[in-house]
């Protein structure tokens, strides 16, 4: 371990509880005092005002905000992180788990994929550099990353259901066996999957292709082919393992953007996901369901971002981790 | 800040590959701009890029002068009209006009991407930036801890509750106003939406430029032209405009160009979740909530099609031109 590492990790790890409170602080006074009452949204509005402050002091509403957030702080200590509205009255955890599994699937063969086509596929593209290949490669892989999911989507849709008649425009298989989910292996599963691999695999080529052009370069690889060692051997032993290094950071900006990039595509495709139980319980206002994704999102995104920072120390030893903030 | 699950156009990762372009040792920094300038002019790409951005731009600019139609303006007895030369990319299911549409869709994507760059990126950010890093010390450790927990925050997840729970209370504040000064533009000119959506942009595009200026700036405070300065007696207002903005120049240039691109993209995103820029006024994230679903993609896919070519070819050519820039700016080149 690098000297000061240890340091730097524990540093940075006392951030997580004061970056948790001020989220979940911010998130939890939006919610509940932002001046359209909530309860009143709740109970439409022919609701009966006796009815309203019933509810009110029920549930504690009326109590100052610390006090509020003391008790739901208290109480998700104890695991516990309140009900949802809708499915109503099913606790928050319940609703979470289902959906956080079928995001992690499709998000996981989705990088596996990408990883698969588009390290080979970036390491080709350095090597034709200066054939036609070269500009043609470069144009697609940026045209790919380029283009949102928003406008993917229905293209995709367009032509793979309504042109090809290959794949269901949309939803989520919930077929099991023996308690096993099988949504991920139905064809309901191919048009997301793909969308985020196609998007994927042009960012990851493109970076992979600047990494090992930066590494060929170098004295080193020169030498490597000055004693006679074989192209491919220079390639695979002294070129992809250097190269090969900053691209794990990439995978650190995958999982930050786990939950927020699944907004989109399950919205789109109806897939009931994580990104969509958000959006649906932002709008919804279901705000024990939303308080906490934001908590489980805003976590995974500050370990992410740690073995970002981790990663770039060890490889670029001129980046001081202990020093600039 | 982009809705893009995809890491090397995500701007904090491109800020990482930017902050490689280092410090350029500037003496007369106005040569050195024209000279950038013409060089970046002499590649194809780049002024295939420079010209999508100028041409969408400038039809969101001169939008009231160059729109055919309305915006709302409704003809209910040619619905879904095909191409022609009263409506030259058609119309839409209330049989608005829909290249008018685009036009001032483009407006918004003008407004609110240019806002959320200057007062985010370029006054929050940059200013924070330079005063961290010049004045050191404890103004530096508490900008910097508030940078930490701003960068902590998955930001799309903050700018979807923040819109979205503060929409209506922002629309009646709007409406108030309105009461409280006797102007009545101000709901129906939809101000209270573009300024949450931009003021949400704003609150955490600073960060990442933050970072990237104070780093810069404290590698630089340390150059001996700085330190002559300093013993000549300039004042620091002197110094730090004289002499580190434009050190610092080629970086912002990058930084700037890919923070437009992401903030309209940002914007397409949280208008198409109904949570941006609010009807009647027209976005590409309106209108592509108005073209997807299956029925509308089989028989009226102009409808999608409109919208998303001009949102991907903006977006493209704002990570293109950023590619060009780095290349042009890259001390290899110079």
């Amino acid at each position: 371990m690098a000297p000061g590492l240890a340091s730097y990790v524990l540093r940075r790890l006392a951030v997580v509880p004061i970056v948790l409170f001020v989220v979940s602080f911010a998130t939890f006074t939006l919610g509940r005092f932002a001046p359209s009452d909530y309860v009143q949204m709740q109970a439409g509005s022919r609701a009966n005002p006796e009815t309203i402050e019933r509810i009110r002091e029920e549930r504690g509403l009326n109590d100052p905000v610390y006090e509020q957030y003391g008790r739901y702080v208290w109480h998700a200590l104890q695991g516990d992180f309140g009900t949802s509205v809708k499915p109503r009255g099913v606790p928050v955890s319940d609703v979470i788990f289902p959906r956080l599994w079928v995001t992690v699937q499709i998000n996981l063969l989705a990088l596996v994929f990408s990883w698969l086509i588009g390290i080979p596929l970036g390491t080709l593209a350095a090597l034709k550099r200066g054939t036609w290949l070269d500009p043609f490669a470069i144009g697609t892989f940026l045209l790919f990353a380029s283009v949102p999911v928003l406008v993917s989507v229905p293209l995709l849709q367009w032509f793979f259901v309504l042109k090809l008649h290959l794949l269901p425009s949309g939803g989520w298989s919930d077929a099991s066996f023996f308690g096993v989910d099988l949504g991920i292996f139905s064809a309901r599963a191919v048009l997301p999957v793909l969308v985020l691999t196609l998007a994927g695999v042009a960012s990851l080529a493109r970076y992979m292709r600047a990494q090992v052009l930066e590494v060929l370069d170098q004295d080193f690889v020169r030498t490597a082919h000055a004693k006679g060692l074989r192209g491919d051997v220079v390639v695979v032993r002294h070129v992809l393992r250097n190269a090969m290094l900053p691209i794990v950071t990439i995978f650190g900006f995958e999982l930050a953007g786990l939950i927020g990039g699944s907004i989109f595509v399950e919205t789109l495709l109806g897939i009931p996901g994580m990104g969509l139980l958000f959006y649906e319980s932002v709008t919804a206002r279901n705000y024990d369901v939303m308080m906490a994704i934001v908590l489980l999102g805003t976590t995974i995104f500050v370990f992410a971002m740690l073995v970002v920072d981790i990663a770039y120390g060890f490889i670029d030893p001129r980046v001081r981790l202990g020093g600039a903030g | 800040m982009s809705f893009l699950p995809v890491p090397p156009t995500d701007p904090a990762m491109r800020l990482r590959e930017a902050e490689e372009l280092g410090v350029a040792d500037i003496t007369n920094p106005l040569k050195v701009r024209s000279r950038v300038l013409r060089r970046l002019l002499r590649r194809p790409v780049a002024v295939v890029s420079i010209s999508i951005i100028v041409v969408i731009y400038g039809a969101g600019i001169f939008a009231p002068l160059i729109a055919p139609h309305g915006f709302s303006e409704a003809d209910f007895q040619d619905r879904y009209a095909d191409p022609s030369l009263s409506h030259p990319l058609g119309t839409d299911s209330l049989g608005r006009d829909l290249l008018s549409r685009a036009i001032w869709s483009a407006q918004t994507t003008v407004i609110i991407s240019v806002a959320a760059v200057l007062t985010g990126s370029l006054i929050l950010g940059l200013t924070l930036g330079l005063i961290a890093g010049y004045a050191r010390g404890a103004t530096d450790y508490v900008i910097m801890r508030l940078a930490e927990i701003f960068g902590s925050v998955p930001p799309i997840l903050l700018l979807l509750i923040i819109t979205a729970t503060l929409l209506n209370d922002v629309q009646d504040l709007g409406a108030n106003i309105e009461d409280l000064t006797g102007q009545h533009w101000i709901v129906s000119s939809g101000a209270p939406s573009y300024v949450l959506v931009f003021g949400a942009l704003a609150m955490f595009g600073w960060v990442g430029l933050a970072r990237l200026i104070r780093s810069q700036v404290l590698a630089l405070r340390e150059a001996p032209y700085i330190t002559a300065a300093q013993a000549a007696g300039a004042s620091n207002a002197r110094i730090i405009f004289w002499h580190l903005l434009p050190n610092i120049g080629n970086l912002l240039i990058v930084a700037l160009t890919l923070s437009l691109g992401g903030a309209a993209g940002s914007e397409v995103g949280l208008t198409f979740l109904g949570i941006g820029v609010q009807a009647p006024h027209p976005s590409f994230g309106t209108m592509i909530s108005e073209g997807v679903g299956l029925s509308n993609v089989r028989e009226h896919i102009l409808l999608i099609l409109v919208p998303a070519t001009i949102v991907s070819s903006l977006i493209l050519a704002f990570n293109l031109l950023g590619d060009q820039l780095t290349d042009v700016l890259s001390p290899r080149h110079r």
